[in-house]
């Protein structure tokens, strides 16, 4: 199995490298997809299903908007007949990361079984065992979120914070200009 | 007439008030129910988004003023890093909750307990109230120019 992760790893890499070097702005960001899509399945494989979903919805909601935003400054066509060399490569990749996929859902628990009860020694059987004790918080969501995981929490409110910013200041140009002189 | 029609008006404005109590409600216990400052921030805004849809922008801006919104949301983060830096200051530990291990230990299941997350609940209630609202604020303030450069 660990063959696997680090093959996902090197795929990662490559991507990356890709979407650093490459000319084309619609390439770099399909390799920043597949980057992302990349890091969703080692988080599986990590056993972390809730960020790797989390991961996925981002990952396609981002592409989207990105391929979207460059489709507009960016326009190629396909012209001639299709390569049959890429069109196979490009198969077996998709294959491959399939079967990767495969593999890695099956290191998941069973439905209904948790994962601490299959690995010993995992932080969130502390948590639970503990929480009480160690925060005096009766809601366990909240002394996970607010106390032993409250960096996780600072960066979330980071993100929010920065994304205000910027929707603020991107769409107040207009309404200032609105608000000088109504209609 | 600004808004929708005197139904609606009658009815959010006596709604408004429990809405406001709940979200209020939601980051006060945090730490003992289910909830908490994203979830309770949510609902507060909200209840300012209900006001704006039945009343109209300018009574929702007069109440609450876009300059002020962006105060309590600058106000929640700080507060919200200041915990995390006194928890730096009093144990040795970023985000350390020190008023649960040294000063204020507290009952488990009392209001007044769990030390610093009470505290942190509100920072973020607040900052997250604030966003949204800063958020749907501007997203209604804005009127993206579809005809281009003729009306000017």
């Amino acid at each position: 199995m660990t063959i696997i992760f680090y093959i996902l790893l090197l795929f990662i890499i490559i991507a990356a490298i890709i979407a650093v070097e490459t000319r084309y702005l619609l390439s770099a960001v399909i390799c920043v997809g597949a980057i992302g899509f990349g890091a969703s399945l080692m988080f599986l494989f990590l056993r972390a299903p809730d960020i790797a979903i989390t991961q996925i919805v981002v990952e396609v909601l981002g592409l989207i908007i990105l391929i979207r935003a460059c489709l507009s400054r960016e326009l190629t066509f396909i012209s001639g007949d299709r390569e049959f060399f890429a069109v196979v490569v490009s198969a077996v990749i998709i294959f491959a990361i399939f079967l990767a996929g495969i593999k890695v859902l099956d290191t998941l628990p069973d439905f209904g079984t948790a994962i601490f009860a299959e690995v010993p020694d995992t932080a969130s059987q502390t948590y639970i065992g503990e929480g009480l004790e160690k925060t005096g918080a009766a809601n366990i969501v909240a002394s996970v979120i607010l106390d032993f995981r409250a960096y996780d929490t600072l960066g979330e409110a980071t993100v929010l914070f920065t994304s205000i910013i910027g929707a603020t200041v991107i769409l107040r140009k207009k309404s200032k200009k609105l608000l000088e002189d109504p209609e | 007439m600004k808004g929708m029609t005197i139904i609606v008006k009658t009815i959010s404005s006596w709604v408004k008030v429990l809405i406001f109590l709940f979200g209020i409600y939601i980051i006060l216990f945090g730490h003992l129910t289910p909830g908490g400052g994203f979830a309770g921030g949510v609902i507060l805004a909200s209840c300012y988004v209900l006001l704006m849809l039945a009343f109209g922008r300018e009574y929702v801006e007069k109440n609450l003023p876009l300059p002020v919104a962006s105060k309590l949301d600058c106000l929640g983060a700080f507060l919200f890093a200041l915990i995390a830096v006194l928890g730096l200051v009093f144990g040795g530990t970023f985000f350390l909750n020190f008023l649960y291990q040294k000063y204020l230990p507290g009952e488990a299941l009392e209001l007044v307990s769990a030390g610093t997350i009470p505290l942190s609940n509100i920072a973020i209630g607040l900052k997250v109230g604030a966003s949204l609202f800063l958020v749907i604020l501007v997203l209604s303030m804005f009127r993206p120019d579809m005809s281009g450069k003729k009306e000017e």
